[in-house]
């Protein structure tokens, strides 16, 4: 028997229910496993934060999610939107169930602008291609209060891409994804190009969005702040694996895998009173490790971490789930307790140069 | 070696015309190197043990592509023409990129007035065309140089310079702002320096492309002169484009292969060096390149049973 | 002038005054019609002192004049106004007077870190040719030596084995590698300062701090003074001695890292703490973040450039026309939803085109009545903006309009005040 969606009924709540999804990318040399088995499920109205270094596979998730995925790249697995499984339709069928509920919204605001056409007239557009026979009336006030939400005022409305800040821009490019009241969104990096205090800003107008939009939000960044300012939950993803997945609050304060616990100490933040960080660099994703795709890394590894890998579950009550052995072995639980002495005797490493690095 | 393994890898019909291109180019070559070899008479040898050879004859044992209406061995002198479009066309090639690269350096490098006189007169040069240019040099090289094949290789190189000078030019102007060059003012770098050893390297790469497509672009200028009369001298080389002119004033009297291999000669080479150029060209440009991308197959998954046991 | 008290180590690199100014070529028809060009003020009158062995923060937001800054203390920048002075080991030179060969010695003693590691290496070198280019260069070694040191150099940043990499291209290392060969490069010719422009921000959460790390490491073992230009207060709160603040080509506060983190002065500082997001989930970015964003630095804001964002500014801090702008924006963007009051209100007000010329006193719209009541309701829905505690005088225009006057500016100039320098009116005692 297989874990697969036939037997599993989405939670109620969730608005995207992703089982066991792989997206792997052709290229001279063979397969990279940017995305390889991962379950998230989309809660309706919350901001799941997706963190992870450069190249773990967390922008190829997020725009694997909307199937918008460069040439020689595959899906498998199960998408299951309002219902039904994206992945299993023809991909014209995909696009029409998907519609204007998916959105995207990226790093670079200006790219994603016709630097010739007005505000109102991106409004227009958008709106028109998913609402067919909407009234101009009806575009317009459905733009301007899109724009107020986002902190634009209505002067701008008849305004051109190239006569807004870098800030507002990205505020407009959010306005006209969500102006079509998308069930889920996907952001990626969306402040990363910009300012602190225009990135505090924006963090918070995505932080209060729950309120006025019901949309779900799969928030990808490689800043662990802005998860914690943003987010209800986050998941946290190393080579191309969900490794911790959880309340924001809760995957903070205690860890339990120790890539995310090594992640949150090596990051510097105003707290920070001594230098921390990973050794070893991420692994090659066309050929990745075998076991716990972190344990050539990890401080913590034995011998168990190299040869079988650990699944991704709660480990502790009320904790977030983990794809953990040592963490399985430090709560005590069935698995970690089922584990043979050998299998936990501490992994002998082999010695990292200091320069192996990302 | 890089840029093999980027050809290797390239997808589709580009791979296929480039090598094509590279046969027929090396088949060429190999003519024009070994000519001396390979070609039965001399380009301008009509007689054999004091017996000139008939004109305008057929095939024969003696003349495997006959003879034309001057009693010269078609073969030789298609052999031997190859030998001298490869000497015009490299030499032409190589002088203008000689001169026209280290300009484009030079005046991206140091902008300012000098920069933009230099764009005006090049700018001027392109504007006219390329024929009537080598037509107009090859005139003034005439009294100097005579009908040879350095005067019709310079005429040639003056109206290429312009190309290079522009790819090279504007390819620096942006990489004078790049961080590297930033890096090697901050190294204290003097400004010959940061042109010869930052910037070269770095905006010499499409000149390969370039070359090869002005080699094509000027082997049937060469021909267009050599038709013209405007050319070499038949008497300083056999050249196609001079014996295809003659011969087609004979086509009405029934010789046509006179005309015939001279023209085939032109258009094969001249195919052939397109094809390699816009090979090159489609390899080593990201925008048009499509990479032989290899298909995924999803490998079974672990089962998750034995995962969690 | 901001008074300081006599310190313990001595100046490497001294800026008194300094200005670099752009002057902006306009678009190509501006150009052809012969338009008004431009100066936009990236560095504008700065005065700061790097002491000998200490590392100094410099940090902004993109805009502020920092990596200028760090650019001109190279000669990399033209100094437009103000001096350079480097203290070295042959007495004082003033860099900003500084051309050609002279300025190319200069860089033996002062070096750079790029903040892009993947850009900052030329793509046809080796690694082992680019740090042993600059000794090179300057004809300090040749042969064996050459190879020698560079192998020494190399090792000291820790690409080691150095076989492993000296005979790489860029693209073959990683991020963090590039960067270290960037620093071999940088330290190879055993500079004093080193000036780093967001040495780590390109470059993974997992590998700043080792890099940071290798900073610490080298300055102790070659004794290097640090100029760090970086975005990030949370990075520079754990690596720098002193801290100085820039916002618009200003210093706005420098004092000692501790004092500044402790009791931040400046409001745009106070702002910039409160904005970094914290992994720690007590902690939460400040609700009252400053509106709007870094203005143009071609035509910066009258008085104190930070008031239009400012939550605490007062009366004399350099209100004007331009400020009527987000005012009016921000009211209607509040207003809920109904078009019509908007449509309504934008004919009462005009043309909002005519607030963009600076200047302390402007008429708005025609009819004075309706104008003031629109000012007042607006003043009704947040009384506290301090944009009304600019305005001296509103009153009818002969025009028709309202007629409104601001208090006169004051731009302020860094003063002394608990450890630190601030550029605020609410801090220090004017010298006078």
């Amino acid at each position: 028997m297989s874990t697969t969606t036939t037997d599993r009924t989405p939670d109620a709540g969730a608005v995207l229910d992703v089982r066991d999804l792989r997206v792997w990318y052709g290229t001279e040399k063979g397969a990279v496993q940017a995305v390889d088995g991962v379950d998230l499920e989309l809660r309706r109205g919350e901001i799941l934060g997706l963190v992870g270094e450069s190249g773990c596979g967390k922008s190829t998730l997020g725009r694997g999610l909307l199937g918008l995925l460069p040439d020689g790249a595959a899906r498998d697995g199960s998408l299951v939107f309002d219902g039904k499984d994206l992945l299993a339709m023809s991909p014209r069928e995909a696009y029409k169930r998907r519609g204007k509920s998916l959105g995207m919204i990226f790093q670079e605001p200006l790219t994603r602008l016709n630097p010739l056409m007005r505000v109102s007239e991106h409004f227009e557009e958008t709106l028109r291609t998913h609402e067919r026979g909407i009234s101009k009336k009806e575009v317009e006030a459905r733009s301007l209060e899109a724009l107020r939400v986002m902190g634009i005022p209505p002067t701008r409305f008849r305004a051109y891409p190239h006569e807004f800040s870098g800030g507002m821009r990205q505020r407009l490019l959010i306005a006209l994804t969500l102006v079509l009241r998308p069930a889920f969104v996907v952001a990626d990096e969306p402040t990363t190009a910009l300012d602190v205090l225009v990135e505090a800003q924006i963090i918070r107008i995505l932080h209060d969005l729950r309120s006025t939009y019901d949309t779900s939000m799969l928030l990808i960044t490689h800043n662990l702040g802005i998860i914690a300012e943003a987010c209800d939950r986050v998941a946290v993803m190393y080579a191309g694996k969900i490794v911790e997945v959880g309340e924001a609050r809760e995957v903070f304060s205690r860890p339990q895998h120790s890539y995310t616990r090594e992640l949150l100490r090596s990051t510097i933040s105003l707290s920070t009173t001594g230098l921390n960080f990973i050794e070893g660099a991420p692994p090659d994703l066309s050929d990745p490790p075998p076991g716990c795709r972190f344990h050539p890394r990890c401080p913590d590894a034995m011998t168990v971490c190299g040869q079988r890998e650990p699944v991704l579950r709660q480990v502790r009550d009320g904790g977030s789930d983990a794809a953990c052995w040592h963490a399985e072995v430090s709560e005590g639980t069935d698995a970690g307790r089922a584990l043979s002495a050998e299998e936990t005797q501490p992994l002998e490493r082999k010695e990292i140069d200091v320069a192996d690095e990302a | 070696m890089r840029f093999l393994h980027t050809i290797w890898h390239t997808k589709g019909l580009a791979r296929y015309l480039f090598w094509t291109g590279v046969v027929l180019t090396l088949v060429f070559v190999v003519l024009a190197l070994f000519a001396h070899w390979i070609a039965p008479y001399d380009f301008a040898e009509r007689r054999v043990d004091g017996v000139r050879f008939p004109a305008s004859e057929g095939p024969s044992a003696e003349h495997l592509l006959g003879t034309n209406d001057q009693s010269y061995d078609i073969l030789s002198r298609l052999i031997w023409g190859a030998r001298t479009a490869l000497q015009v066309v490299f030499g032409a090639v190589i002088m203008s990129a000689v001169i026209g690269v280290p300009l484009g350096l030079f005046s991206g490098f140091v902008g300012g007035w000098f920069d933009r006189v230099t764009v005006f007169l090049m700018d001027a040069l392109y504007s006219f065309p390329s024929l009537l240019l080598a037509i107009v040099f090859s005139f003034m090289l005439r009294d100097v140089l005579g009908g040879s094949i350095v005067a019709a290789a310079l005429s040639l190189t003056a109206i290429y310079i312009p190309q290079y000078f522009r790819v090279v030019r504007n390819t620096t102007v942006s990489a004078r702002e790049s961080t590297y060059v930033e890096a090697a003012r901050a190294i204290g770098a003097p400004p010959r320096t940061i042109m010869g050893r930052y910037l070269f390297g770095n905006v010499v790469q499409s000149v390969p492309v370039i070359g090869t497509l002005n080699a094509a672009d000027a082997l049937s200028t060469l021909a267009a002169l050599g038709f013209l009369g405007l050319g070499i001298q038949p008497t300083e080389a056999s050249e196609w484009g001079y014996d295809l002119s003659r011969a087609l004033d004979n086509v009405a009297a029934g010789d046509f292969a006179s005309a015939f291999w001279p023209g085939l000669a032109i258009i094969l080479f001249i195919t052939a060096l397109t094809l390699v150029g816009e090979g090159l060209n489609e390899t080593l440009n990201p925008t048009l390149r499509r990479r032989r991308l290899q298909k995924v197959t999803f490998g079974p998954r672990p089962s998750r049973e034995e995962a969690i046991r | 002038m901001p008074t300081r008290p006599e310190t313990a180590s001595p100046a490497v690199v001294e800026t008194a005054g300094l200005e670099v100014h752009y002057q902006l070529q306009g678009g190509a028809l501006s150009r052809l019609l012969g338009l008004r060009s431009r100066t936009v003020k990236a560095v504008d009158g700065v005065d700061l002192q790097l002491r000998r062995g200490e590392v100094l923060g410099v940090v902004g937001e993109s805009g502020s004049g920092k990596t200028t800054l760090g650019r001109a203390m190279l000669g990399l920048a033209p100094t437009t106004a103000g001096s350079i002075t480097y203290h070295g080991s042959d007495g004082a030179a003033v860099v900003s007077d500084m051309k050609g060969k002279a300025l190319r010695r200069l860089r033996t003693d002062v070096q750079m870190v790029f903040q892009d590691p993947g850009a900052a290496l030329n793509p046809t070198m080796t690694i082992e040719q680019a740090v042993g280019h600059p000794l090179k260069i300057h004809g300090l070694a040749s042969g064996e030596e050459l190879t020698r040191r560079v192998h020494e150099t190399l090792e000291k940043v820790g690409l080691a084995p150095v076989e492993r990499f000296a005979d790489k291209y860029p693209r073959d290392l990683s991020g963090g590698q590039k960067q270290r060969a960037v620093i071999a490069r940088a330290i190879v010719m055993g500079p004093e300062v080193l000036v780093a422009d967001e040495p780590v921000s390109m470059l993974d959460m997992s590998v700043r701090a080792k890099i940071l790390q290798l900073m610490l490491d080298l300055k102790d073992e070659l004794g290097l003074t640090y100029v760090y230009i970086t975005h990030d207060l949370a990075s520079a709160k754990y690596f720098c001695d002193r801290v100085a603040i820039m916002y618009l080509g200003r210093v706005v506060e420098v004092g000692p890292t501790e004092e500044i983190f402790a009791n931040p002065k400046h409001p745009y500082t106070k702002a910039l703490l409160g904005a970094i997001p914290d992994v720690d989930p007590e902690r939460q970015v400040a609700r009252d973040l400053p509106r709007g964003e870094i203005p143009d630095a071609a035509l910066p804001p009258l008085g104190c450039s930070f008031h239009p964002r400012c939550p605490v500014a007062r009366e004399e801090c350099g209100w004007e026309s331009r400020d009527l702008r987000p005012l009016l924006e921000t009211h209607w963007t509040h207003t809920d939803g109904d078009a019509a009051d908007f449509e309504a209100e934008r004919a009462v007000v005009g043309d909002l085109d005519s607030f963009d010329t600076p200047s302390s006193t402007v008429t708005v719209g025609r009819d004075h009545e309706q104008v003031s009541a629109l000012l007042d309701r607006i003043r009704a829905e947040d009384p506290d903006e301090p944009f009304w505690t600019g305005v001296a005088r509103a009153e009818a225009d002969p025009s028709g309009g309202t007629r409104l006057t601001f208090h006169e500016p004051v731009d302020p100039r860094l003063r002394r005040s608990g450890g630190v320098d601030v550029a605020c009116v609410r801090y220090g005692e004017d010298p006078q």
